[in-house]
């Protein structure tokens, strides 16, 4: 075991991988100096900085993959999904379909996500729901140092195609780039044991699996990265009044463990989603979908980001979902008798 | 077309107004990250210069020379920073995403999207203002991504009313541009078909000229053209930017990664030691460069514009320009300001 940052703990699954297997290469841009250990440890014949040229890099990694390498494929924030998508949509989550399973792409897309640092619209989206929307693709969200090392562990080993999103309100790297730039006059709630924590380093976090954090009867929270510290502090708020909570962290959006969210609405006979990514057509209605066809009908509700994140610091802590948010959702389903939904507050309705 | 001192007043409101932007960052009154268009005053003065009512601009991570140039509101843009209601977009957009509909100028802060747009800009412009142009600002970093490339060819291919600027300042976030570029941009654009021109950003009046034939054909619906002007880049990528905090103090500031990069470089396992040489020098590289930008000299937009005036005459427009958004910069914390 050793304590490690959430990016040191990436890294050093990296690094790992690259010294034991010369098919890893790390590619993207400015790899060279965000990864200036690997550069200097491996040389920029396997860390490639690449040109602003996502539709290329992100489609040359692909190819690579096909034919023998074992490509990590940095995209600075998955915002910038949008300019490679369909070396992703396209390519890479195809081949193994079209071949009927005989070729694969062992493709791993490094990438950064989330807010809480006030960068505005189009650099704190989660888009993993869009991601996770595409068959052919894991994705994957950890949201503590251990989970991160393990998942990147398996994500290097795994056969096909793996997002791998970094918050960066966990990765101190990425905030300290994006948020913070060397200023003392700046502040961030950042969840302790999300940014620091032990690793054990080779050990392998399965893709698909998610984790029960804390356990309790009276309700499930589920949720990913950032979200489950929030949820892990609102449940702690919550024991106080009596409403004990499973925190479940999903960890993997795609596949999804099925298995571990109908065994915990099962005994709580209600959920309730915390999911940084957009509220419809994502995750938090697939996971509606997950226990009602599993023959559960339990109370339901959501915290989610309802609409695109605002710049202003007050406003974005407003549209992300907060601790207050959390408790106050667990409340109202807590109130509803079992198998009911209580009406959303805040959300438009069909006659607003 | 504007006189020196008009152009000069231009160059010195952009860069204090770039300054204020710098501090209220700094004082972490304005949040994420903060690409200041320090060193582009020029091409934004130049440029600005020589547009009219109707003309549509489209704009990267570092709008606000261009905007300020334009005569959007300082205090309006000052208050979407500091993330007020009260803001030029309520708050809700920041400095990457700064609009204003009544100037048709938009930015966005996906790296090569403003050409695409520009060319959009530039079709409307055509069908339903003739006579009226679109520029499009971007980097030499950008000038790499497909919907660039693709839109060097759509307009030539419509032949759009466009002026693609492209401000190149050698970099590419913390890359050389020169490591991951192929050929030579200017060359690649007259491969297309464009109209190219290839002028030094620092100096407005080249800017202004070079545009305005450029403009000029536009209007009278010719060839689109590429216009390169190499500028310097004063303040790193962003404020805070890694690489010049490392490159200005290595022994603090840069004390954890020069520590990182030397262990790595020793670790077993990995590259022949001549490939890890070359990394580090590569690294040192880049931090020499990082370094060697500065303010007023030669490669100053403001220095050079400055000393083509007279210095009286120099020194009250300046003047002129730091009160100005001074006076922005208090009335836009009147009130209202949430720590």
């Amino acid at each position: 075991m050793a304590r490690m940052t959430f990016a040191g703990a990436i890294d050093a699954a990296v690094a790992e991988a690259m010294a034991r297997d010369p098919r890893v290469v790390v590619l993207g841009e400015d790899v060279h100096s965000l990864r200036a250990p690997l550069f200097a440890r491996f040389g920029a014949g396997r860390v490639l900085a690449a040109p602003i040229s996502e539709a290329a890099f992100m489609g040359a990694a692909v190819g690579a993959a096909m034919a023998g390498l074992r490509p990590v494929a940095e995209l600075m924030l998955v915002d910038f999904v949008g300019v490679c998508l369909d070396a992703l949509l396209n390519q890479a989550a195809k081949v193994e379909a079209f071949t009927a399973g005989a070729w694969k792409v062992p493709l791993v897309v490094r990438t950064t996500c989330g807010g809480g640092y006030g960068d505005g619209g189009q650099h704190e989206q989660a888009l993993w729901g869009l991601l996770a929307g595409i068959p052919g693709l894991s994705v994957v969200v950890p949201s503590t140092p251990a989970d991160a090392h393990g998942l990147m562990v398996s994500a290097l080993r795994h056969e096909g195609p793996v997002i791998f999103l970094e918050h960066k309100l966990l990765s101190g790297q990425w905030l300290e780039f994006m948020g913070r730039g060397g200023r003392e006059t700046v502040s961030f709630d950042v969840p302790r044991e999300g940014a620091e924590g032990e690793v054990t380093a080779g050990a392998e976090v399965a893709i698909g699996t998610a984790a029960l954090r804390r356990s309790g009867d009276d309700l499930t929270i589920a949720s990913l990265a950032v979200g489950v510290h929030r949820a892990l502090a609102a449940a702690e708020r919550l024991a106080t009044e009596g409403l004990r909570c499973d925190v479940l962290d999903l960890r993997t959006v795609r596949p999804m463990d099925r298995d571990a969210i109908v065994a915990s609405v099962r005994r709580t006979r209600r959920l309730l989603v915390v999911d940084e990514d957009y509220r419809e057509f994502g995750l938090s209605g697939e996971l509606a979908a997950v226990v009602l066809e599993a023959g559960l009908a339990p109370a339901f509700g959501r915290v989610c980001v309802d609409d695109t994140i605002p710049y202003a610091r007050h406003l974005e802590d407003e549209a992300l979902p907060s601790v207050e948010r959390i408790a106050a959702a667990a409340r109202r389903l807590a109130e509803a008798p079992h198998g009911a939904s209580p009406p959303p507050s805040g959300y438009p309705t069909a006659t607003s | 077309m504007r006189s020196g001192s008009d152009l000069f007043r231009q160059v010195a409101r952009a860069r204090a107004f770039e300054d204020a932007l710098g501090a209220l960052w700094r004082e972490g009154r304005i949040s994420g990250e903060m690409h200041l268009g320090t060193g582009e005053e020029g091409v934004a003065a130049g440029i600005v210069a020589c547009l009219r009512e109707g003309d549509a601009v489209a704009l990267d991570h570092r709008p606000t020379p261009v905007l300020t140039a334009l005569g959007v509101d300082l205090v309006a843009m000052l208050r979407e920073m500091l993330g007020r209601e009260d803001g030029l977009h309520r708050g809700r957009a920041g400095h990457m995403h700064l609009m204003s509909r009544a100037h048709l100028a938009a930015s966005s802060g996906i790296v090569g999207s403003s050409a695409p747009l520009g060319a959009g800009f530039a079709l409307a412009a055509r069908t339903l203002r003739p006579g009226a142009v679109a520029v499009a600002f971007f980097g030499d970093g950008a000038a790499n991504q497909g919907m660039l490339l693709e839109t060097l060819n759509l307009a030539a291919a419509w032949s759009l009313p466009l002026l693609l600027v492209c401000k190149d300042n050698g970099w590419a976030i913390t890359t050389r541009t020169e490591n991951v570029t192929g050929g030579d941009l200017v060359a690649r654009a007259a491969a297309f078909g464009l109209e190219t021109a290839d002028v030094d950003g620092a100096d407005a009046g080249a800017v202004r000229d070079a545009a305005g034939a450029a403009i000029d054909r536009a209007r009278r619906g010719k060839s689109p053209t590429f216009l390169r002007a190499q500028v310097s880049r004063l303040d790193g990528h962003f404020l805070g930017d890694p690489l010049v905090r490392t490159a200005r103090a290595p022994a603090t500031e840069g004390r954890g990664l020069l520590a990182a990069v030397t262990a790595a470089s020793l670790a077993r396992g990995g590259a022949g030691l001549g490939a890890r040489g070359r990394s580090v020098l590569g690294l040192m590289d880049l931090l020499r460069r990082a370094r060697r930008e500065d303010r007023d000299t030669a490669r100053d937009p403001l220095e050079r514009a400055r000393r083509a005036m007279a210095p009286a005459e120099a020194a009250r427009i300046e003047d002129e320009a730091l009160a100005e958004v001074a006076r922005a910069v208090d009335a836009a914390g009147e009130s209202g300001w949430r720590a």
